[in-house]
């Protein structure tokens, strides 16, 4: 394990039940490297992210993030996850709160940052996102792409040293892909460690270090985007991007 | 007037059935309205000091025994000197829940607080005295609304919050707490009130060791409050597998704990969720509180049929003009709570669409 790698896993094993759905996963992750796992859907991809923050236990092998080892141990899962931020296929915003509620609540909450404080941070970071102005709305109230920029604000206030994706994109229609995506490029600039569960191939051109192929639970192929999209090694991974680029 | 003939054409007239169907309502509605009249005023006796006058218009209301019996109705037996302590809980338990519900006020949350932790305790002092020169008055003596609505406010307040925690640990995943959780649950739910009530007062002091006895009241008060929290955990936990699995797993991923996550997150939601079905759960209990009468505890229906046995108020009104006082008395206050908790839905309303 070397000092430069925010994250490692080791061997990871993931079970529902019979079904085998992560197979000794080995993957390690340099900070501020931006990762997109892509690959069918069932692959596993997600049940790996979800994994990093413990939204899933695991059965086998060892996940490392910043130093810290994923076990049981409550303090390590929530030190880990104020140090990784989340950002979900359904957004997954707080309907009963404001935007600028939403933003504040983990900052207050769970690090006692005091409120002018949190709510300054907060209107820093919605700006980033470019919806300042909308920061006394609420969630139901916005546009599904202005919904996933809160969301993305909302971890960022946090301010965690490792953002997941898990398909941010997929829920939104066409037109608000771009919005969303502009702001992940943003934020890939200014060097945070990123692994992205996404199906956007010009998103991980732009920005990827690397792009991670799953089938079945393993990990397929790994590459530079340039290599992997075009001299893709694996017949799957060439099954797989031809059936993407031919939608 | 025009405007009257449009609308009744359109609303009332429309068609052969619609004409038929708003002639058949008008008459029930006008036979309705002259029965009560008749019965409520027209027939009905109003003064007297005693049976005389009821029996002198027999098809009409006997409201002398009402106004004439009106203290017991409302304190039992409580003594006519102590009265005024009741008094003094009945106007700030009006008071702080008039301010609450208003609802312009800066210091809400403080007077909630109040309200559920000095008040009870004043109360407690108040009511049963013994204490800063107040004389003793024993649980027996309370009765009539009094002790309708000490049993009811009782169960409310306590079904609430360990209605909550039954229901957050049914959903455990802590195999023993869920098993706890649901045994009590069912337990309870699976008891008739009266049961319950039967065990409290006559079964209870069985097996409590001798000479060891706690208040009737008292044991009315926990058989009542643990019934209705069984009843609300069920209703709460309905509202709490109404949020999607994304929002537990969002307050998760920006680092909240559990507690800080139900507080914060889930129950805000649940509960409002849940609103219709818990003010269902309080108009029930309030209800239920009149079976105390079987275990002898005199509430405010136990108090009006008892004095049925007066034999100044013999008269074959006297009865039916107390039910009918009870019912409009139980009426009232399920009435406002029904009203009072659409107020609360609107104000809570989820989605922020009423803000």
């Amino acid at each position: 394990m070397s000092e430069k790698h925010i994250i490692v896993i080791n061997q990871l094993d993931k079970y529902f039940g019979d079904f085998h759905v992560l197979k000794n996963i080995n993957l390690s992750v340099a900070a501020g490297e931006k990762i997109v796992i892509c690959g069918p859907s069932g692959s596993g991809k997600s049940t790996l992210i979800r994994c990093i923050n413990h939204l899933e236990s695991h059965d086998g092998g060892d996940i490392i993030v910043d130093g810290i080892p994923l076990d049981d141990r409550v303090k390590n899962i929530d030190h880990i996850r104020s140090e990784v931020g989340m950002v979900f296929q359904q957004f997954n915003l707080f309907p009963h709160m404001t935007v600028l509620e939403n933003c504040i609540l983990a900052p207050v909450w769970v690090k006692g940052v005091p409120r002018p404080e949190a709510e300054a941070l907060a209107l820093q970071y919605l700006e980033r996102v470019r919806i300042p102005d909308q920061a006394d709305k609420y969630p139901g109230q916005l546009s599904g792409g202005q919904q996933q920029r809160v969301a993305i604000a909302r971890s960022l206030c946090m301010q965690p040293r490792i953002m997941l994706f898990d398909e941010p994109t997929s829920a939104l229609d066409p037109e608000m892909i771009k919005e969303v995506l502009e702001v992940m490029v943003d934020l890939a600039e200014q060097g945070m460690t990123m692994l992205c569960v996404t199906h956007e191939m010009g998103f991980a051109r732009r920005v990827a270090d690397r792009v991670i192929f799953m089938d079945e639970g393993e990990i397929i192929e790994e590459n530079t985007p340039t290599s992997f999209f075009d001299n893709p090694q694996n017949n799957r991974t060439k099954l797989f991007l031809s059936q993407i680029i031919g939608d | 007037m025009q405007q009257i003939i449009k609308w009744s054409r359109k609303n009332l007239f429309a068609t052969r059935m619609n004409t038929l169907l708003s002639l058949v309502s008008l008459w029930l509605i006008y036979v309705t309205i002259d029965g009560v009249a008749s019965w409520a005023f027209i027939n009905a006796s109003f003064l007297g000091a005693d049976k005389a006058s009821c029996i002198a218009n027999p098809h009409g209301a006997c409201w002398p025994f009402v106004t004439a019996k009106l203290n017991q109705f409302i304190y039992g037996n409580y003594p006519a000197g102590e009265q005024w302590r009741v008094n003094i809980v009945f106007a700030l338990g009006a008071l702080g829940l008039g301010l609450l519900m208003t609802g312009c006020i800066s210091f809400k949350k403080q007077l909630a607080v109040l309200m559920l932790t000095a008040y009870p305790v004043l109360t407690f002092i108040l009511l049963s005295g013994g204490l800063l020169g107040l004389s003793y008055v024993e649980t027996n003596q309370w009765g009539g609304l009094l002790v309708t609505l000490v049993i009811a406010v009782t169960g409310i307040v306590v079904s609430l919050p360990l209605g909550i925690l039954l229901a957050l640990g049914r959903r455990s995943e802590l195999p023993i707490i869920r098993m706890m959780s649901v045994v009590f649950i069912e337990f309870w739910r699976g008891v008739p009130l009266i049961t319950v009530l039967f065990m409290a007062s006559v079964m209870l002091p069985l097996f409590l060791p001798e000479g060891m006895n706690f208040d009737a009241l008292l044991r009315c008060l926990i058989g009542v409050s643990l019934f209705a929290s069984a009843y609300m955990a069920e209703v709460i936990r309905g509202g709490l597998q109404a949020i999607p699995k994304g929002q537990y797993e969002a307050g998760k991923s920006i680092g909240l704990s559990y507690w800080k996550s139900m507080r914060l997150i889930i129950l805000p939601q649940a509960l409002v969720i849940s609103i219709p079905g818990i003010v269902n759960t309080f108009i029930g209990l309030f209800k239920d509180t009149t079976l105390v009468m079987i275990v002898g505890i005199f509430d405010l229906l136990g108090i009006i049929s008892f004095h049925f046995t007066d034999p100044n108020w013999t008269s074959p009104q006297v009865p039916i003009t107390g039910f009918v006082f009870a019912g409009l008395v139980f009426w009232v206050f399920c009435f406002a709570m029904s009203y009072y908790s659409k107020s609360v839905e609107r104000r809570f309303s989820v989605t922020g669409e009423n803000k």
